[in-house]
């Protein structure tokens, strides 16, 4: 089915446009669009993308795979996100992440049964100074131990 | 020292416009409207601001290349896309004082004649994005922003190489990040292919006090060669980690001690990463007898870079540290050029090996060679920001990857 984004994501889309001098240039903003639609950024949307901006779908493709925070399929419902950067692994990142998967009974990369937790690992999220950290969707939880950790998931719907 | 950038950071609410500007935001807007655009150029030249991004270069010598004349626009990028391992220094200016940077964006584009500026945030610093983006409507709501100027947010999404000026504007534009070959330099030929200007968030911020007390205040302070303040963010083993306004110059020594509070149960220190994870690391003696400027650390045969410093205490281990930074470059090479791409994979490969006891005989100087083949042979510096801790983290800690070959195992 071919895809395309709500009424009110679509002129924010247009808007987008507006701010540069190529269409092209609305690309990124356009894939958040998409992402904070679905979840991910799915075949469809790519090819929507590609004609909503004059540019080929391997273009879309190129740039969709090239960073790390588009995900190509659907995540569980919470995203969190270990970071296992030098500076994070100092003040217990490993012990960090194995309390989290331990806690979720999922490996990295995987999705809890109910579709609730996604565990990603990641590289430097400028939280060094309050390490271990987390980041869950748009927040960031930052350091952290286990009572911490127990908390923050919990409250997680 | 005067507070340049951090003397709104503790009172509450300073990130909106009415506490800002109880605090002094904007006021330097109107002695800026009085001079004439060369005339600022002129100031912060005079004032010896250099880059606080990390590569240090003389910010008013960069607004001087823009062509004079040009009959294409000029475009202001201002780069928030804070990711090398260590920083975090950006990341306090958006939270606490937006309208600083606000204030900031406004004086380099009046110098540059820039009428466009993109904002670039790395896509993790969604809150401040959200920080920013609020207090950007509230300026602009206040008429502070001229209808002359627009200020437009771009978020990124991932990707460590887009801090590269060139990958910087590549994303911008639509593409993959992937860095420029130079010439042409973005001054001349950058985001649309026209003139362009990118300047770090603590760079910009750093303006309203030269425009407020004048160049020759903020040279007042710093060194020689490193004039003003900078901020420094320290983590890693250290009591009291943090973002802290320093005046260039100060020793180490007396950073870790009066500011961070010393090493975590005064364990003895290891080794210091001084400019976040790219630059060549400093021994404990190396760091002790150091200082916080561009040309006191070069001197030490290292980088003041972004002033992330990284501070390792004798519980780590420095084979694992580098495994852990390899890693990172890794992960994050953009994959265009080959020496990178394949280098970095080979480095962390050999380093894994090494910390699980499993080091070969010659895997030493198999990754000296490696970092020799990667540095100055890419079209971007990112090979030379993994190289530059290999061969000091081997040179200098060179027993310690020993002990591992010998012992067949981490030993700690």
């Amino acid at each position: 089915m071919a895809f395309s984004l709500t009424k009110e994501r679509q002129v924010e889309a247009e808007d987008v446009l507006k701010r540069y001098p190529t269409k092209r240039a609305a690309l990124l903003p356009v894939l958040w669009l998409v992402q904070e639609q679905t979840g991910y950024v799915p075949a469809e949307a790519v090819e929507f993308a590609a004609k909503f901006l004059d540019i080929t779908t391997t273009e879309v493709w190129g740039v969709v795979t090239f960073y790390t925070m588009f995900n190509r399929k659907p995540i569980g419902r919470h995203h969190i996100q270990i970071c296992t950067n030098l500076c994070c692994k100092l003040k217990g990142a490993d012990w960090l992440l194995g309390y989290v998967k331990e806690k979720l009974s999922i490996k990295v990369g995987e999705t809890t049964r109910d579709k609730k937790f996604q565990l990603s690992t990641v590289e430097c999220l400028g939280s060094c100074g309050t390490a271990p950290m987390m980041q869950i969707d748009n927040d960031y939880y930052e350091n952290l131990d286990a009572e911490k950790v127990d908390k923050i998931i919990s409250q997680l719907k | 020292m005067k507070k340049v950038l951090t003397k709104n950071f503790d009172i509450p609410d300073s990130h909106t416009l009415k506490v800002a500007r109880a605090n002094g935001a904007y006021a330097s807007l109107d002695k800026l409207f009085k001079m004439k655009p060369e005339d600022v150029i002129e100031e912060v030249k005079k004032s010896g601001l250099r880059g606080r991004g990390g590569a240090g270069f003389s910010t008013g010598m960069k607004w001087g290349f823009i062509p004079k004349n040009t009959d294409k626009p000029v475009y202001l990028v201002v780069n928030s896309d804070e990711s090398e391992p260590g920083t975090f220094k950006d990341r306090a200016i958006l939270e606490k004082d937006p309208h600083l940077l606000i204030e900031g964006i406004i004086i380099a584009a009046r110098a540059i004649n820039s009428r466009t500026v993109y904002v670039y945030f790395r896509g993790e610093y969604y809150r401040q994005w959200e920080r920013f983006f609020g207090a950007l409507k509230e300026a602009k709501d206040a008429g502070l922003i001229g209808n002359d100027l627009q200020i437009h947010t771009h978020r990124g999404a991932g990707a460590y190489i887009c801090g590269e000026e060139t990958a910087l504007l590549n994303s911008i534009e639509g593409w993959r990040g992937w860095p420029r070959i130079r010439p042409p330099f973005p001054a001349i030929a950058g985001l649309f292919g026209c003139p362009t200007i990118v300047n770090n968030v603590e760079t910009l911020a750093s303006l309203p006090f030269i425009m407020n007390e004048g160049a020759a205040a903020y040279a007042a302070m710093g060194t020689e060669k490193s004039k003003g303040t900078k901020l420094i963010s320290v983590c890693g083993h250290v009591k009291k980690p943090g973002v802290y306004e320093i005046e260039l110059g100060l020793p180490i020594a007396k950073f870790l001690v009066e500011y961070a509070g010393g090493t975590i149960e005064e364990r003895p220190l290891k080794a210091v990463i001084p400019g976040g994870s790219s630059v060549p690391v400093l021994t404990a003696a190396e760091a002790l007898g150091g200082c916080l400027s561009y040309e006191a650390c070069e001197k030490a045969g290292t980088m003041l870079g972004s002033g992330g410093m990284i501070v390792i205490d004798e519980s780590a281990c420095v084979v694992r540290c580098l495994a852990d930074i390899a890693k990172f470059y890794h992960h994050e090479s953009c994959g265009q050029c080959t020496p990178c791409r394949e280098g970095c994979g080979w480095i962390k490969k050999i380093c894994d090996r090494i910390e699980a006891g499993d080091g070969r005989d010659g895997d030493l100087e198999l990754m000296l060679s490696i970092a020799d083949n990667m540095q100055g042979k890419t079209i971007c510096v990112f090979a030379d920001a993994l190289a530059m801790p290999v061969k000091s983290f081997v040179t200098k800690f060179r027993s310690d990857f020993e002990e591992h070959m010998r012992l067949g195992r981490c030993p700690k």
